[in-house]
């Protein structure tokens, strides 16, 4: 029993006690995320049952996940895709412009650099929330109304300042003597950035991407209002028209949510090293 | 913030040296700089504008009405119920967000076989979107077939099925239930980035010392913990006050406005009513609320200090 031995050299009924509460810990965070699985198996008629069961009785209807990209209430299939487009554009693009931003603000001073940084911690606290009677307005003065590149705008803006600020920490940590030296060597800036930084800051891209993504991924209060049309809505909005309905096709919800899900938490997983340090440095939210 | 206090001469002279004025950096700051100032800075002040207009259901613009539509929201007969709704909201799921994540930390802090499963089976609702968590719990809590209630009826708590998601209270509670469950991932993950950072030096000195456990508790680790306690306070209060679907999900199918916040409210004035104006007036005073906390972040947190 030596796996039972701890840095802390707590006593073995201690160390059967932790493990016992870790396992009670796991159950309740995924407790739900079970149920939804669970459901996701069952019939149509056997979801809908009154009592209902706790474990698919008819067996596993593992045709459900072929079957839920067409319903009546939502085209799945589509907002899918939007979900996708919408999440990899925002990315892509925030990606772009905030990895430039972070190396510059990292490297060198230039007068506004403050102003800069403080515009990017108030936006990093903003949420579209907050502001979606104005981008509604926004959207439909600039003809963007019920588009993709509208949220793609939205999300990229708003995400923005989590990359500048985590990537700026990163780039900050690799010394200027680098730098300094690779530019008597007659490199330029874009070069160095290029072939200089990224190769050693990439794990602060990763979480930087990672985390965008998912919040993109997710995002539901803006999507709600500016995506009218239900083929350009993302799967945040799509689903909640399943909710309220008088029979509701649950099995397909659940099919749905837990093939957006799995993917975003196994993304998340790889990061999990890295969240402890990225909240450490307050960048995170 | 000193460093906006640093003389303009001497900034100038030193970014000179670094071969750096604002039109060198524009290239490189400039795209985030745009979308920033076209996505968030210019609907802000649009929003601010539209608030002193009087807008159509179609969105026309139709003429300037100064303060009516802040009138307006403010002589709301559903206003106070709905701020104490968010008020109670808010203090209720923080409050018992971060103490439930203090003891959760605490334990993920101690070394077990397993612990890194346990610590991934906690970023789940993080990760997870909020819509799709809340639609499970709003299932599971339906009278008849929702399996909570069957739960809750075989162990003997109820005798038959109770309708949660029928009436404002138990509503709202429900609501405020999810809302702990999808926040304490996050914050117990930034109290346990500053639990990690405390010395090992200084628990031991507290050790020889004599101090029990929950001396060193509350005398050493708490105070220690001070710097990512208002992280996740802040952050957890800014998410909660403007959480948006848990929400509309769980109390969004009661009639009237008794189990709303200010932002399920603004929601609904700009989605079902289709007043843009009101609901513009309705985000500016939220927006200035949002504005203060961020105040508070800014000069408690000062994450410009390393800038």
């Amino acid at each position: 029993m030596s796996f039972l031995i701890t840095e802390d050299r707590a006593s073995r009924r201690t160390v059967i006690g932790r493990m016992v509460a870790g396992l009670l810990v796991a159950a309740v965070f995924l407790i739900p995320y079970a149920v939804m699985f669970g459901g996701s198996l069952k019939t149509r008629s056997e979801i809908l049952a009154i009592p209902p069961s706790y474990l698919p009785r008819e067996g596993a209807q593992w045709s459900n996940y072929l079957t839920m990209w067409d319903t009546p209430e939502t085209p799945v299939a589509f907002n899918l895709i939007s979900t996708i487009v919408i999440s990899l554009c925002a990315t892509l693009l925030v990606l772009l412009v905030a990895t430039p931003a972070a190396y510059y603000t990292a490297r060198f001073k230039f007068p506004g650099k403050t102003m800069f940084m403080f515009l990017v911690i108030v936006t990093q606290m903003l949420q579209p929330a907050v502001l979606t009677a104005g981008l509604f307005k926004q959207m439909l003065a600039m003809n963007l109304y019920d588009t993709w590149l509208a949220m793609i705008l939205i999300n990229a803006a708003f995400n923005l300042a989590f990359a500048v600020w985590i990537m700026h920490s990163f780039f900050a940590s690799v010394p200027k003597e680098i730098d300094e030296a690779a530019q008597i060597d007659g490199a330029g800036k874009l070069r160095v950035l290029f072939r200089i930084n990224l190769p050693l800051v990439w794990p602060g891209i990763v979480t930087a991407v990672i985390f965008t993504f998912v919040a993109c991924w997710n995002e539901f209060a803006a999507s709600l209002v500016i995506l009218s049309t239900a083929e350009n809505q993302p799967l945040s909005v799509a689903l909640t028209k399943f909710v309220g309905q008088y029979s509701t096709a649950w099995q397909y919800v659940f099919g749905v949510s837990i093939v957006a899900i799995i993917p975003v938490i196994l993304l998340f997983m790889l990061i999990e090293k890295r969240l402890i340090g990225g909240l450490a440095a307050g960048a995170v939210k | 913030m000193s460093v906006t206090l640093v003389p303009k001469r001497v900034s100038r002279r030193k970014s000179a040296q670094e071969g750096g004025s604002f039109l060198a950096a524009l290239p490189w700051v400039g795209p985030a700089l745009l979308l920033i100032l076209a996505i968030v800075v210019f609907p802000a002040g649009y929003m601010i504008y539209n608030s002193t207009r009087k807008i159509s259901q179609v969105g026309t613009d139709l003429k300037g009405v100064g303060f009516d539509n802040f009138a307006k929201v403010f002589s709301d007969p559903n206003l106070p119920r709905i701020l104490l709704n968010t008020v109670v909201w808010v203090v209720v799921v923080v409050t018992v967000t971060v103490v439930l994540s203090l003891v959760l930390a605490q334990f993920l802090n101690k070394p077990f076989p397993g612990r890194t499963l346990v610590r991934m089976a906690v970023i789940v609702p993080w990760a997870a979107s909020v819509v799709m968590t809340t639609t499970v719990f709003y299932y599971a809590a339906e009278p008849n077939y929702g399996i909570l209630n069957k739960f809750l009826t075989d162990v003997g708590v109820l005798d038959e099925g109770f309708g949660f998601t029928k009436n404002a209270v138990p509503a709202m509670s429900m609501a405020i239930v999810i809302a702990i469950f999808v926040s304490i991932p996050f914050t117990t993950y930034t109290i346990l980035a500053g639990l990690q950072a405390i010395p090992n030096e200084t628990l031991e000195a507290a050790k020889m010392d004599g101090a029990n456990r929950w001396g060193t508790y509350f005398l050493v680790i708490l105070p220690q913990l001070r710097g990512s306690l208002a992280v996740a306070v802040l952050i957890n209060i800014i998410n909660v006050f403007n959480n948006l679907p848990i929400l509309k999900i769980i109390t969004g199918s009661i009639p009237g406005y008794s189990a709303d916040t200010l932002m399920t409210y603004i929601f609904k004035v700009l989605q079902f009513d289709r007043r843009l104006d009101i609901s513009s007036a309705l985000s500016v005073v939220n927006f200035a609320i949002v504005l203060v906390i961020v105040a508070i972040y800014v000069k408690t947190v000062k994450p410009m200090k390393e800038v």
